[in-house]
């Protein structure tokens, strides 16, 4: 039979990953991406990657791995797939390593580990504090290798607007525009695999890139795919905030040994340095003393939150903390935390080596996605799901470092399983639903480019973002997300009068990122109405009514269906066939 | 040099609607607000897309993603000067604001240029490391901390091209491959298992438009936003070329 040809969807580690596997077995590859692949998201992951090789004679082992994920993503991650990912976390580091990612090494020669949140031990693998972007170009590499040979075709500077199903909701390619042009073609593919990343523009500001919109996910719930546990969204506790970004500061510089700390007196005026040990608050060290400033993203979100706003003892009153890295030597901390320094330096202008950073949280991750099966499949025939753009591992809160380990076990699992379905795939009837599908895509275009009214669609999404900020991120109550889903019904509703203010046919970024906030609206309200209706405490998601977990009730994944035009929600039981739910408590002392 | 609140940044923009059109001037005048950026400048123009004369404008067309100058999208022309636009503070920088794309590249539209060529010479020079395959093979080989150091920094680049489009070498009729090329070309041909592929990648970098075309200017590492040792890769590469080819010519 022919070659199987797949379309990945999507240029960060989980799409090259999978393009990977893909052409090394013999496959045809077309990859899409919006930006060039080497500028991908995963290339600001900064902190790690988490494999538990146990080079530290600490007694670590993949089953601890697991059991660290599981307990970290309060017990709604199905447990097959986590262990799975975990027990391949040792061979996907020693093949990075064998790429040639510059990890950090001991005296020895050996990779070196660090801490991480979530963990006593270290297992995260680091190549200083630009881990993501040595990941990422190492994968980028062997990518270019194989579009050498012939085996890849990219498709930088499109954007993906729909899959195409037959007459049975079988896929049979994509629909795409074309970023300069402004063309819309489909292209013909056996299975595609969607590697579309986070979805931090529906926040409006967060730590996300400017293409992690969730548009490709969006489009496909509209199509018929489950969206899956939307409602889970991590806040990342250290960011620094800015005007166009949040921008991060890795999880890592806890893990080298980073404090956070408030005065003790909130009147305290003077500058950081100058306040003695004795007067300050190291309100986590306090708070959780076997964990410390190690515990997981979201109890140590919830604690700054705390301070902040319930102690109102943020530094003058504002809303941030201070991470501090001080007490550690220069040496040290440009050998393994450069990367991360520098952006502090840069964009905020003190020198975190000199005087401690201020930082606050900020929207960071979306443990939610695309519905996939075990061998991550969505429910839609031949559409398979990778990376943060699926929901299958973290649960209800992911741990650091977790990441890239997910992203590149995704990959390396949707690749081969796409092309064992495109082998056993029948062959199309007729067209296979192009014709009809690119008519659709070119009428959606049309009527947004003759839409005449007053609205901004930049405005519009800064509204958005203001809404779903202050109603669904750390704290939720039922009343502000119901008030956050009226507002994004009002938005759409005013999407009718969308002005583009730009009607050109060349390089219309506004165009293209009109069509992006639609899907960002859909997805919006299948992230606040799950919320709404998980009336629990679990993982990232808090609501101070409902403060307790629910096993009985919520030990569930959200599945949400685009049915009439809204979400039509569904929960399926969570496997835990292997470690027993138990109760979740980092204050623990034993 | 900085303003206050109330008042408005200056920002003069050159612009052209496609590759063949008529580059134009267009000024704006945005409210100021403390902190900002190159990118939330353009942001905000998304915005309110109208020039300092009152006249209906586009959104301007960039490049941008990370916004922490990690991904190498945003490099443009900010008076006058080669830089990433999401790390260039307005508080910083004198009014008004000229921003225009880089001068060596093609322009796509507004502030946006094609950069591809850096990925095709990255193919030329086989900038990879040729593994056997993907299965579990076992770590690879032992690598003492000083060589991951000496690597670490080369790896870093971020293929913004800021170092070809400040090197005066780097034009039409020299061809040269540029600074950030040639930098690979080292870390791979240090790396344990990717220097099996060295001999090859010298060759590539040999000859017209090879390192030999470098004038050693040192704007490149001047400009690089990361800092890579630019200069010292380039005459690192340079003296291993002229070993190759020594060789080459009694073996061949």
């Amino acid at each position: 039979m022919a070659t199987p040809r797949i379309i990945v969807v999507g240029g960060g580690l989980a799409g090259l990953s999978s393009v990977i596997k893909i052409a090394e077995a013999g496959g045809t590859v077309d990859l899409f991406s919006i930006v060039p692949v080497k500028r991908s998201h995963s290339v600001c992951a900064q902190g790690g990657i988490n494999a538990a090789k146990n080079l530290k004679g600490e007694g670590d082992d993949v089953l601890k791995h697991f059991d660290d994920t599981i307990y970290g993503g309060d017990f709604l991650a199905n447990q097959t797939p986590v262990r799975n990912m975990t027990a391949q976390g040792p061979a996907i580091i020693d093949l990075l390593d064998r790429m040639g990612v510059p990890f950090n090494r001991t005296p020895e020669g050996l990779l070196d580990f660090r801490r991480f949140g979530g963990t006593l031990y270290h297992r995260t693998a680091f190549a200083g504090a630009t881990t993501g972007q040595q990941l990422l170009y190492a994968l980028d590499e062997q990518v270019r290798r194989y579009e050498s040979e012939g085996k890849v075709t990219k498709y930088e500077g499109w954007e993906f607007l729909s899959a195409v199903l037959d007459g049975n909701g079988v896929c049979r390619g994509i629909s795409a525009l074309n970023l300069r042009t402004m063309e819309v073609k489909t292209f013909a593919a056996d299975a595609i695999i969607v590697c579309t990343g986070g979805i931090g523009a529906i926040f409006g500001k967060s730590t996300n890139s400017v293409v992690c919109t969730g548009s490709a996910q969006a489009a496909l719930y509209q199509q018929g795919a489950y969206y899956a546990n939307g409602e889970f969204i991590q806040v990342h506790p250290t960011a620094i905030p800015g005007e166009d970004k949040l921008r991060l500061m890795s999880e890592s510089a806890r893990g080298e040994g980073g404090r956070v700390w408030v005065p003790k007196d909130k009147n305290d005026k003077r500058a950081a340095k100058a306040i003695p040990e004795g007067e300050r608050w190291y309100f986590l060290e306090e708070w959780y003393p076997k964990y410390g400033n190690l515990v997981p993203r979201d109890v140590a979100t919830r604690a700054i939150h705390k301070v902040v706003y319930e102690h109102g003892m943020g530094i003058d009153g504002q809303p941030m903390v201070y991470l501090d890295l001080t007490h550690i030597d220069r040496e040290t901390l440009n050998r393994k935390l450069e990367g991360i320094l520098e952006i502090y330096e840069k964009f905020v202008g003190d020198d975190p080596r000199e005087v401690p950073m201020k930082i606050f949280p900020g929207m960071h991750y979306t443990m939610g996605g695309l519905w996939v099966d075990f061998n991550q499949m969505t429910n839609i025939p031949g559409v398979y799901a990778a990376g943060e753009a699926d929901y299958s591992i973290h649960g209800a809160n992911r741990l650091g470092a977790n990441s890239l380990l997910s992203c590149i076990y995704g990959g390396f699992v949707a690749g081969p399983q796409a092309m064992a379905y495109a082998k056993a795939l029948p062959k199309q009837v007729g067209d296979g639903g192009h014709a009809a599908e690119l008519a659709r895509q070119q009428q959606l275009n049309a009527a947004l480019m003759s839409s005449s009214g007053g609205e901004n669609p930049f405005k519009m999404w800064r509204e958005l973002g203001d809404t779903m900020t202050r109603h669904a991120t750390i704290i939720r109550y039922n009343s502000g997300l119901a008030e956050a889903d009226a507002k994004i019904v009002e938005l759409m509703d005013r999407y009718r009068n969308i002005n583009l203010s730009d009607k050109s046919q060349w390089a219309n970024t506004s165009f293209a990122f009109a069509r992006q906030l639609w899907n960002m609206l859909e997805l919006s309200r299948v992230v606040v109405q799950g919320a709404a209706l998980r009336d629990e405490s679990r993982g990232a998601h808090y609501k101070p009514d409902f403060p307790e977990r629910n096993d009985e009730k919520f030990l569930k994944t959200t599945k949400a269906a685009f049915v009439d035009g809204a979400p039509k929600f569904e929960f399926e039981e969570v496997d835990i066939s292997h470690i027993k739910p138990r109760p979740r408590r980092y204050d623990a002392t034993a | 040099m900085a303003a206050k609140t109330g008042s408005t940044i200056k920002v003069e923009i050159t612009r052209q609607s496609s590759p063949g059109s008529t580059a134009v001037v267009e000024r704006f005048e945005i409210p100021y607000r403390p902190n900002m950026n190159i990118t939330s400048l353009l942001g905000e123009i998304a915005c309110e897309p109208v020039t300092a004369e009152g006249k209906t404008t586009t959104p301007v067309t960039y490049d941008s993603n990370c916004l922490e100058e990690i991904c190498g999208s945003c490099a443009m022309l900010i008076n006058g000067k080669a830089r990433m636009a999401c790390s260039a503070l307005v508080d910083k920088l004198e009014q008004p604001i000229r921003l225009a794309p880089l001068s060596k590249f093609p322009v796509v539209r507004d502030l946006s240029v094609d950069r591809s060529v850096l990925f095709e010479n990255l193919k030329t020079v086989k900038a990879w490391v040729p593994i056997d395959g993907t299965y579990d093979l076992g770590p690879g080989p032992k690598q003492f901390p000083q060589l991951q150091e000496e690597l670490y920094p080369l790896s870093n680049c971020i293929s913004c091209t800021i170092c070809m489009e400040v090197c005066p070498q780097f034009n039409e009729s020299t061809g040269f491959v540029g600074a950030a090329t040639i930098a690979q070309v080292k870390l791979f041909n240090n790396n344990p298992t990717g220097r099996v592929l060295k001999e090859e990648r010298l060759r590539a970098l040999a000859g017209d438009g090879g390192v030999q075309e470098c004038g050693f200017a040192q704007n490149c590492v001047e400009a690089c936003p990361k800092q890579l040792p630019l200069t010292e890769a380039i005459s690192d590469m340079g003296r291993d070329v002229l070993v190759q080819q020594v060789k080459d010519f009694f073996v061949r």
